[in-house]
C-alpha cells in the first residue's frame, strides 16, 4: 500500500467530463510531470487548477486539477483529480500518461479499501458508498448518505448498547454473588429488557424492509388469467407497447418486465403468461415461472375480467396470495358486470377499464396507501438497507427470540447469555467492529473500479 | 551451592511452583524471607469465590497443591451461585490461617528434591541475557539455570496509613529493596501498584445480635477431586453479615482529606485494584448507594481475629475507629489490627511470554503478584504453569500454553501478556468467553490429561479419570437407549413431579433435557448403578448440550484465528498503514497469532485487516 495508485472514476461511457484519481504519496510529483500550468508541488490542499496535460510538449487535453493532500481527503493519502474534457479516448490516454509515470492500476475497489485500510471509513460506510454510486432516484441517494455519515451505525450502536447493559448486570450477578445490594437480575426481571430490545429490532428490520424496497424496487408481478388485460395494465402504467396485446389468450407467453417510479421508488413490474391450464408446453413453462414469482414479490395485482365470472383456478390463485401485499384490479368495467365481488376485501378493489384509460390514479394512489409512500418521502431514513446487514440483524433477532423462550423456560442466566453475547457478536459485525475476514475480501472485490 | 531451579517467594506461587518442580524431579530451592510465612494469607482468610473457585479446581486437575490444602484446612466451605447456572458455580471455603500454612509447610518439608532456606534476594546472576543464579542480600551466590520470582507485594513494599508510610511488607516484614531496580536494569517494564488489607476485630467484642448469619453449606464438597472430605458439616464456623450505616458514611466524608489515597499522602503512585474498592472508594464513586454490605469472617479457631470483609481503607488509626465503631454490632468493638494500603512494584506482564517466562532473560519466570494480579487463586495458578514449563524448558520440552476454552489459568495468563494491566487483575467469570465450557464440574475434564503427560497426575489418578470418562458415555448411551411411553403409571409420575405429559416415546435422555427433570427423577424409570460425579456431569452435558455445542462453535472459530501465527522476526515498522496505537501496542505485546492480536485493547479491526493483508503479501 505504498505505490500510487490510478484509476478512471467516472462511469465508462461518453460524458461531458471524465475524472481520472490518484492516490498515494507520489500522487502529486506524478500528476505534476505532466501538467502545464501552477507547479502542483507548491499549491495549498484542496485547491482546483486550470492547465495542460502535456505529452513531450504535445497538448493532450484542457483539464482542470484538483490537489488535495493528506490526511483530509478520501483515502486519508495526496489525491490528485484530474477532470479531463475530451472523451473516453483522451481520458484514457491521460490515464496512461499518470501510469507511465509511475502509478499503478487501481485494482477493483482499491480506493475505498486504502479509505478502509487507512482508518477513514468503517464497514458500513463502505457499504453506503457503493450504495450511492449505484444509486439512480434521490430517495435511494438519501438512504446511501445516510449509512455514509454513520446514522445507521449509530443505530446499531445504540441497539449494542442495551445488550451490554443486560450483559453486565447479569455478569456483576454472577461474579459478586454474595452481595445482595446489587440488583439480581432474575430471569422474571430480564424480560421486559429483552421484550423492549425485541421491539426496537422488529422495528428496525421492518422499516429496513422498507429501505429494501427503497433501494431494490417494488418488485410487482401481475397475475391473472388470459385475456383479462393484464398485459393492457402494464403497457398503460410504463405508457409504452412493451407486452405484445392481443386479443388471442395465451399471447403473453414470456414474462416482461418494466420498470415505472412511484413517487421515487422504483417498482419493477412483471407481467406474467396469462395463467391457466394448458396443454401447450411452452406456455406451461411460463405458468410455473408465474407461480413461482408469486413468492418473491412485494406486490401482486390480480387482475379480473368484470365481465365474467370468476373461475375456479381464480379462486385457487387468490388463495396463494392471500398471505402477501396484493390488489384486486377489476378490468373491463366498461362491460356488464357479471363478476361476484362479496368475497373479495373491498379496500383491495381497484375498478379499472383501461380501454377507456380509467383507474389507473386510483391504482396508484392504493399503491401508495399499502406501501406508505408519503411518509418514506418525509422519513429520517435511518435503517439498514443491504443485505448483509439485514441478514445479520435477522439473525440477531432470531437469537433473541431464543433468549425469550429460554428465559421463559426457566434455563438458567448463564445459558441465556451465551446467545446473548452473540447477539452482541452479531450487531459487531454489521458495523464492521467485530472482525471478519472473509467479508473484507468479498465486499472490495465488488466494487466497481475507480472508487 | 547449586539448583536446577530456584524459586524465589514462599506464597501460594511459589509453593505450588516448587512442588511443580521438584515432583517432576528437579532438584528444588525454595528461598523466601521467614518460612514463617509460607503459604500466608495476609489479606482474606478465604480460598475460592467466584472464577476463583475454579481456578482451585484446576490447579487441583493439573496435580497442583492448593485444592487438597484448603481441604485440610477450612473451616467452612460452599457452593456459591448454586441457584444460578453450572457455568458460573464455583466453591468458596473460608481456611484456617494457622492450619492453612502449616498443612501446606508440612507438604514442602516432606517434598523430595525440595530444599527450603530463608533469605533475602536483591540481585539476580545473568549472562547473556539468561539467567544463571541469585544474589542474597549479604552477598551468597546461589546458582540454577531456571529462577521463577513470585516475590508477591515485597518489592519495595510501603504500608501506608493515614498520612504515615513505612517501608515494609505484610506484617511488618523487610521487603526486597533492590531486586525491582535490577529488573529495570535488565530491561522489564517496572509499575507501581496498590492494594489493600481491612481491619481485624476481636471476636468477643462483638455484639452478634445484630448481625445476620452466613452458614456453610449442609452437604459436603472438596475442591479436590482426589480426597473424600475430610470436616464435619456441623463443626463449620458461620460468618456474619452487617451493613455500613449513614453515621459510617458521614465519618468517612468527613475525613476524607485524611485518607491516603485522598490527599493524605501525596505521593501515592500506585493504581488500587478496581474490583476490590476501599470504603472510601465506595462511598465517593456510588455515592447515592445508602449502605455497603460487609462481612465478618473469622480468621481461626487459634485465635480471636475477625475480617471486616469489605472494609478496606487507608484512613488514620482514630477515623478507623470512629469507622468501624459506627457499624452495627460493633459499637464496642476491639480493633486488633488496623486496615493499610500497601503499594509495590510489579513487572508489566507483556514482559511474559505465554509460559510465563520473560521475553528478555532467558531462564527467568514470574508469578504471581509480581505480574500485576491479586488474589491467592491467580497467584497459585500462575505458580503452576511457571513451575511446569521451567521444568519442561529444563527437559528440553515444549511449555504448557493452555487456552482460553480450556481453563480459566489460560484466561488468565493471555489477559496479562496480552492486555497488560492498570491495576490488581482479578479474574472473574466475565474474562472468559467460553465460561460454560470453563465449568466447577468439568475440571479434571478439562485439564488432567495434561497434568498426567507433564508428570504432576500419577497413573492411579489417571486410570480414575479414563474410567470417570468411560463411564459418562456409557451413561449417556444408556439414557438414549431407553425410552418412557404414555402408560398410566408413568403419566402419573410426570404429573406428580409437575413436568408436562408425553404423546409419544420419549428417551430419557430426551426427558433429562427438561430443565425441571433431574438424574434422581430419571432414577425413576431406570437403575442407575454409576457414581454421583458421573450422574451429575451426565445431567449437565445434557441438559446444556446446545448450549454447548454454540459455545464450542464459538471457541472454534478463536482457535481458527489463534492459527493463523505472526512470525516471531516480523517488523511491525514496515506496515506503514497501521494506525500509530496500534503498532505501538502490537511492537509491545508482540502476539503469536492473529487471534491474540484481536484481543489486545487498542488494536481494532481495521488493524487487524491491514496485519491479515500485509502477512498475506510476505507469505506469497
Amino acid at each position: 500500500m505504498n505505490d500510487t495508485i490510478a484509476a478512471i472514476s467516472t462511469a465508462s461511457g461518453v460524458g461531458a467530463i471524465s475524472i481520472v484519481r490518484v492516490s498515494g504519496k507520489e500522487a502529486i510529483s506524478i500528476v505534476n510531470q505532466i501538467f502545464k500550468g501552477k507547479d502542483l508541488e507548491q499549491v495549498s490542499s484542496h485547491t482546483i487548477h486550470y492547465g495542460h496535460i502535456v505529452e513531450e510538449n504535445e497538448v493532450i487535453d484542457e483539464v482542470l486539477v484538483s490537489v488535495m493532500k493528506a490526511p483530509k481527503t478520501y483515502t486519508m493519502e495526496d489525491i490528485v483529480e484530474i477532470n479531463t474534457h475530451g472523451g473516453y479516448a483522451t481520458t484514457k490516454r491521460v490515464l496512461e500518461l499518470v501510469l507511465q509515470k509511475g502509478a499503478r492500476l487501481a485494482k477493483q475497489g482499491e480506493f475505498t479499501q486504502r479509505a478502509f485500510l487507512n482508518g477513514r471509513i468503517d464497514l458500513m460506510n463502505v457499504e453506503g458508498i457503493m450504495d450511492v454510486i449505484e444509486a439512480d432516484t434521490e430517495t435511494r441517494r438519501k438512504l446511501a448518505m445516510n449509512e455514509l455519515s454513520g446514522k445507521t451505525s449509530d443505530l446499531i450502536h445504540s441497539l449494542r448498547e442495551k445488550v451490554v447493559e443486560i450483559l453486565t448486570n447479569i455478569e456483576v450477578n454472577i461474579d459478586f454473588p454474595e452481595y445482595d445490594d446489587i440488583e439480581v437480575l432474575t430471569n422474571e426481571k430480564i424480560l421486559p429488557k429483552i421484550e423492549e430490545l425485541e421491539l426496537d429490532m422488529k422495528k428496525i428490520l421492518q422499516e429496513s424492509q422498507t429501505g429494501k424496497m427503497i433501494k431494490n424496487g417494488i418488485q410487482t408481478l401481475i397475475i391473472g388469467k388470459p385475456n383479462v388485460g393484464k398485459s393492457s395494465i402494464l403497457n398503460e402504467l410504463l405508457e409504452e407497447e412493451k407486452a405484445i396485446v392481443t386479443n388471442i389468450p395465451g399471447t403473453t407467453r414470456d414474462i416482461i418486465e418494466g420498470n415505472f417510479v412511484l413517487d421515487g421508488i422504483p417498482l419493477h413490474i412483471i407481467d406474467t403468461a396469462g395463467i391457466r391450464k394448458t396443454e401447450d408446453l411452452v406456455e406451461k413453462i411460463g405458468v410455473q415461472k408465474s407461480l413461482n414469482l408469486i413468492d418473491k414479490s412485494d406486490l401482486i395485482l390480480f387482475v379480473l375480467n368484470n365481465n365474467e365470472k370468476i373461475t375456479k383456478e381464480e379462486i385457487e390463485l387468490l388463495h396463494q396470495i392471500k398471505n402477501k401485499n396484493y390488489l384486486i384490479l377489476i378490468n373491463k368495467t366498461d362491460l356488464k358486470q357479471n363478476l361476484q365481488i362479496d368475497q373479495f376485501d373491498s379496500n383491495k378493489i381497484v375498478w379499472m377499464s383501461i380501454k377507456n384509460h380509467k383507474g389507473l390514479e386510483e391504482l396508484k394512489e392504493k399503491i401508495r396507501k399499502l406501501f406508505e409512500l408519503e411518509q418514506i418521502e418525509m422519513k429520517d431514513f435511518t435503517y439498514l438497507s443491504n443485505a448483509r446487514s439485514i441478514s445479520l440483524l435477522k439473525k440477531s433477532y432470531e437469537s433473541l427470540k431464543e433468549v425469550k423462550k429460554a428465559i421463559q423456560k426457566n434455563i438458567p442466566i448463564d445459558m441465556v447469555e451465551i446467545d446473548l453475547r452473540n447477539i452482541w457478536n452479531l450487531l459487531g459485525e454489521i458495523i464492521g467492529e467485530t472482525y471478519d475476514e472473509e467479508l473484507l475480501d468479498q465486499l472490495f472485490s465488488r466494487f466497481c473500479l475507480g472508487k | 551451592m547449586n539448583y536446577e531451579i530456584i524459586v524465589v517467594g514462599g506464597g501460594h506461587a511459589g509453593c505450588e511452583a516448587s512442588l511443580a518442580c521438584a515432583r517432576k524431579g528437579h532438584s528444588t530451592l525454595l528461598i523466601t524471607g521467614n518460612i514463617k510465612n509460607i503459604a500466608d494469607m495476609p489479606c482474606n482468610p478465604s480460598i475460592g469465590g467466584s472464577a476463583k473457585g475454579i481456578v482451585v479446581r484446576e490447579i487441583d486437575a493439573l496435580g497442583g497443591e492448593m485444592g487438597n490444602n484448603a481441604d485440610k484446612s477450612h473451616i467452612q466451605i460452599k457452593m456459591l451461585n448454586y441457584k444460578k447456572g453450572p457455568a458460573v458455580q464455583a466453591l468458596r471455603a473460608q481456611a484456617d490461617k494457622i492450619t492453612y500454612p502449616k498443612e501446606m509447610l508440612k507438604t514442602l518439608k516432606n517434598q523430595k528434591n525440595l530444599t527450603i532456606q530463608e533469605g533475602m534476594v536483591e540481585n539476580l546472576i545473568v549472562e547473556d541475557q539468561t539467567v544463571k543464579g541469585i544474589v542474597l542480600e549479604d552477598g551468597t551466590k546461589i546458582f540454577g539455570s531456571r529462577v521463577i520470582l513470585t516475590t508477591g507485594t515485597y518489592l519495595k513494599a510501603d504500608i501506608m496509613v493515614g498520612s504515615e508510610r513505612k517501608r515494609q511488607g505484610p506484617h511488618g516484614e523487610r521487603p526486597s529493596m533492590h531486586l525491582s531496580d535490577h529488573l529495570k536494569e535488565l530491561g522489564l517494564q517496572i509499575i507501581r501498584l496498590k492494594t489493600g488489607t481491612p481491619q481485624r476485630i476481636d471476636k468477643d467484642s462483638i455484639d452478634y445480635s445484630k448481625t445476620s448469619i452466613e452458614k456453610g453449606d449442609s452437604v459436603y464438597r472438596t475442591f479436590s477431586f482426589d480426597y473424600p472430605p475430610r470436616y464435619k458439616i456441623e463443626d463449620q464456623v458461620p460468618c456474619h453479615l452487617i451493613y455500613t450505616t449513614p453515621e459510617t458514611h458521614k465519618i468517612i466524608r468527613d475525613n476524607l482529606n485524611k485518607a491516603s489515597m485522598y490527599g493524605g499522602l501525596s505521593d501515592v503512585t500506585g493504581v488500587g485494584p478496581r474490583y476490590c474498592p476501599s470504603i472510601e472508594d465506595k462511598i465517593v464513586r456510588f455515592a447515592d448507594k445508602e449502605r455497603h454490605q460487609l462481612f465478618l469472617e473469622p480468621e481461626s479457631l487459634y485465635y480471636n481475629d475477625i475480617y471486616l470483609q469489605g472494609f478496606s481503607t487507608s484512613m488514620p488509626h482514630d477515623v478507623q475507629d470512629q469507622m468501624v465503631h459506627s457499624l452495627p454490632g460493633l459499637e464496642h468493638a476491639k480493633i486488633l489490627k488496623y486496615a493499610y494500603a500497601i503499594e509495590y512494584d510489579a513487572v508489566y506482564p507483556t514482559e511474559l511470554k505465554n509460559s510465563l517466562e520473560t521475553k528478555k532473560i532467558k531462564g527467568l519466570f514470574l508469578a504471581g503478584q509480581i505480574n500485576g494480579t491479586s488474589g491467592y487463586e491467580e497467584a497459585a495458578g500462575q505458580g503452576l504453569i511457571a513451575g511446569i514449563n521451567a521444568a519442561l524448558s529444563l527437559e528440553k520440552k515444549e511449555p504448557l500454553i493452555l487456552k482460553r476454552n480450556e481453563s480459566y489459568i489460560g484466561v488468565l495468563i493471555d489477559d496479562l501478556i496480552t492486555k497488560g494491566v492498570r491495576d490488581p487483575y482479578r479474574l472473574l467469570t466475565s474474562r472468559a468467553e467460553y465460561r460454560l465450557l470453563l465449568r466447577h464440574d468439568n475440571a479434571d475434564l478439562r485439564l488432567r490429561e495434561y497434568g498426567y503427560k507433564v508428570g504432576l497426575i500419577d497413573e492411579k489418578r489417571y486410570q480414575r479419570l479414563l474410567e470417570k470418562k468411560k463411564q459418562i458415555e456409557e451413561l449417556k448411551q444408556v439414557l438414549k437407549d431407553n425410552k418412557i411411553t404414555p402408560i398410566k403409571s408413568t403419566l402419573d409420575y410426570l404429573e406428580q413431579i409437575g413436568t408436562s405429559l408425553i404423546k409419544d416415546g420419549m428417551t430419557l435422555y430426551e426427558l433429562l433435557k427438561r430443565p425441571e427433570i433431574h438424574m434422581e427423577h430419571i432414577e425413576h424409570f431406570i437403575k442407575l448403578d454409576y457414581l454421583d460425579e458421573v450422574k451429575e456431569q451426565v445431567e449437565i452435558q445434557d441438559k446444556y448440550e446446545g448450549y454447548i455445542k454454540k459455545a464450542n462453535k464459538e471457541a472454534a472459530k478463536m482457535l481458527e484465528l489463534e492459527e493463523k501465527k505472526i512470525p516471531e522476526n516480523i517488523d511491525f515498522d514496515q506496515i506503514h498503514n497501521l494506525a500509530s496505537e496500534a503498532k505501538q501496542k502490537l511492537k509491545e505485546v508482540h502476539p503469536t497469532s492473529i487471534g491474540q492480536a484481536i484481543r489486545i485493547s487498542g488494536v481494532n479491526p481495521a488493524d487487524i485487516s491491514i496485519l491479515m493483508f500485509y502477512l498475506k503479501k510476505v507469505s506469497k
